[in-house]
């Protein structure tokens, strides 16, 4: 219990830090906003052509949207080196990180709150056909989005090339939970909607989160201590 | 709560890749003592800091917290240690009651309004700008903040990394007479400098490092002219 409530008092330090400057929300739902606005250009508005295209631009938006948000989050931890104040405090660790995770969670989830309509509205993506298992596993997505790249963000945060090392190094481990967010997507606007395969890789999904939440509370300490 | 009363450095080593930052330092840190650690930069101080902060690993050799003659590790030993350094170590978007009421929570200590109040009143930071965020404050405010910050845990163990730097001579020496004041109610100050002057007349205990090595180890009270002579005649 004393883990999620520090936990959860890190995260709303974010949070309040965020609502206070606005600055990765904004910069984050700007660039996912102007992406789907690309999408809409570039892209022919036909039926089919949307449906085989839709989940991806989602999950991509999402992807390039949360590395910015992810970058900043942790630069903040960098400009009074309070990230060495939080892992100084006499809290277990894993609770930095998952309050960590759980603040860039819920920002990710704001840009596709924002990114999705969008899409919506621009392309005329069927995506709220089925909103509930949608809501599912952008949630699960996200959950894994933000785990492995607490890890990797927080492990990165005092090399100087950081902002180029962390895509170089976090996509190649997302993509699997971007291939699964793609695919359980596009079997949700098919029609009819496959919901073999949306459970398929849900599960999928599930594990994928489970396996690495796993992994990152057991290497987080060791690789945040010089 | 265990307060540490000493800490045993023995035969420290730390490498970073083919670069040797510590070679074999050995000290003893006792309660109610001031040890100054000198040294040209490069020379293990930080270094040094960073592993008797539990924040750095060191390759080789062992650091011993203890409390009554009981070894300390862990969580027990973090709660233990304050730090000041050049950076504040505190939030620039949140206020100075925010800052000191999250450091409040994550220690388990304390975080009244009144309490921070009183923090805030020991420390001489104006009233006006305690509701200000910490970006807008001026580098004295700011150390003064950082201060409070480090005196909120009542720690037994304080680490002060170049914590001078950039402060005005008034604000250098007050943070030097609250240092005195911190050792004499029985803690551990470590301080690493290059302002002399700030602590001289309050260090007990002198350590100068040179290339990762522990040239020079004294006890006792040094004057500024005998700290800048013993600095110039081994940290070179």
């Amino acid at each position: 219990m004393s883990v999620l409530r520090q936990a959860a008092r890190v995260a709303w330090k974010d949070l309040r830090i965020e609502l206070r400057s606005r600055e990765i929300l904004y910069t984050m739902a700007f660039f996912a906003g102007l992406l789907v606005v690309v999408y809409a250009f570039a892209f022919p508005r036909d039926e089919r052509a949307v449906r085989g295209a839709a989940p991806g631009m989602l999950w991509v938006a999402i992807a390039f949207a949360g590395t910015i948000g992810l970058g900043r989050a942790f630069d903040r931890e960098r400009e009074n080196d309070t990230m060495r104040a939080l892992l100084l405090a006499p809290v277990p660790r894993l609770a930095v990180f998952l309050g960590k995770a759980i603040s860039i969670a819920l920002l990710v989830l704001a840009v596709a709150a924002v990114c999705t309509p969008l899409l919506v509205l621009f392309l005329g993506a069927p995506l709220f056909t089925h909103p509930g298992p949608l809501v599912l596993v952008i949630l699960l997505g996200v959950i894994g989005f933000s785990v492995v790249g607490s890890v990797f963000a927080a492990t990165l945060l005092k090399v100087r090339s950081r902002d180029v090392l962390l895509p170089v190094i976090l996509y190649p481990l997302l993509i699997p939970l971007f291939v699964a967010g793609t695919k359980t997507t596009m079997a949700l606007i098919s029609t009819p909607a496959d919901f073999h395969a949306v459970w398929y890789w849900i599960q999928f999904l599930g594990i994928y989160d489970a396996v690495f939440l796993v992994l990152s509370v057991w290497t987080f300490e060791s690789l945040v201590i010089e | 709560m265990a307060a540490l009363d000493q800490v045993q450095i023995k035969k420290l080593t730390k490498r970073y890749g083919s670069e040797r930052a510590l070679g074999g330092v050995s000290l003893e840190l006792t309660a109610g003592k001031m040890c100054a650690l000198l040294g040209h930069n490069g020379a293990g101080k930080t270094t040094l800091l960073g592993i008797l902060s539990t924040l750095v690993r060191q390759n080789d050799g062992v650091v011993s917290y203890r409390s009554n003659g009981n070894e300390v590790t862990g969580e027990a030993v973090r709660r233990e240690i304050g730090m000041l350094a050049h950076a504040s170590l505190c939030y620039g978007e949140l206020t100075a009651h925010e800052n000191l009421e999250l450091v409040a929570g994550l220690y388990g200590v304390d975080g009244s309004k009144a309490a921070l109040a009183t923090l805030l009143d020991r420390v001489g930071l104006d009233a006006k700008a305690r509701d200000r965020v910490a970006r807008t404050y001026s580098r004295g405010m700011l150390q003064r903040l950082a201060l409070a910050r480090a005196l909120l845990t009542r720690p037994s163990l304080l680490l002060l990394d170049e914590p001078f730097t950039g402060l005005d001579r008034d604000g250098a020496l007050a943070l030097g007479e609250q240092l005195g004041v911190l050792r004499d109610g029985g803690a551990i100050v470590v301080v690493v400098t290059h302002d002399l002057e700030a602590i001289a007349d309050r260090t007990d205990h002198v350590a100068i490092l040179r290339r990762g090595q522990l040239v020079f180890e004294d006890r006792g009270s040094y004057s500024y002219e005998k700290l800048k002579d013993l600095y110039h005649s081994h940290a070179n």
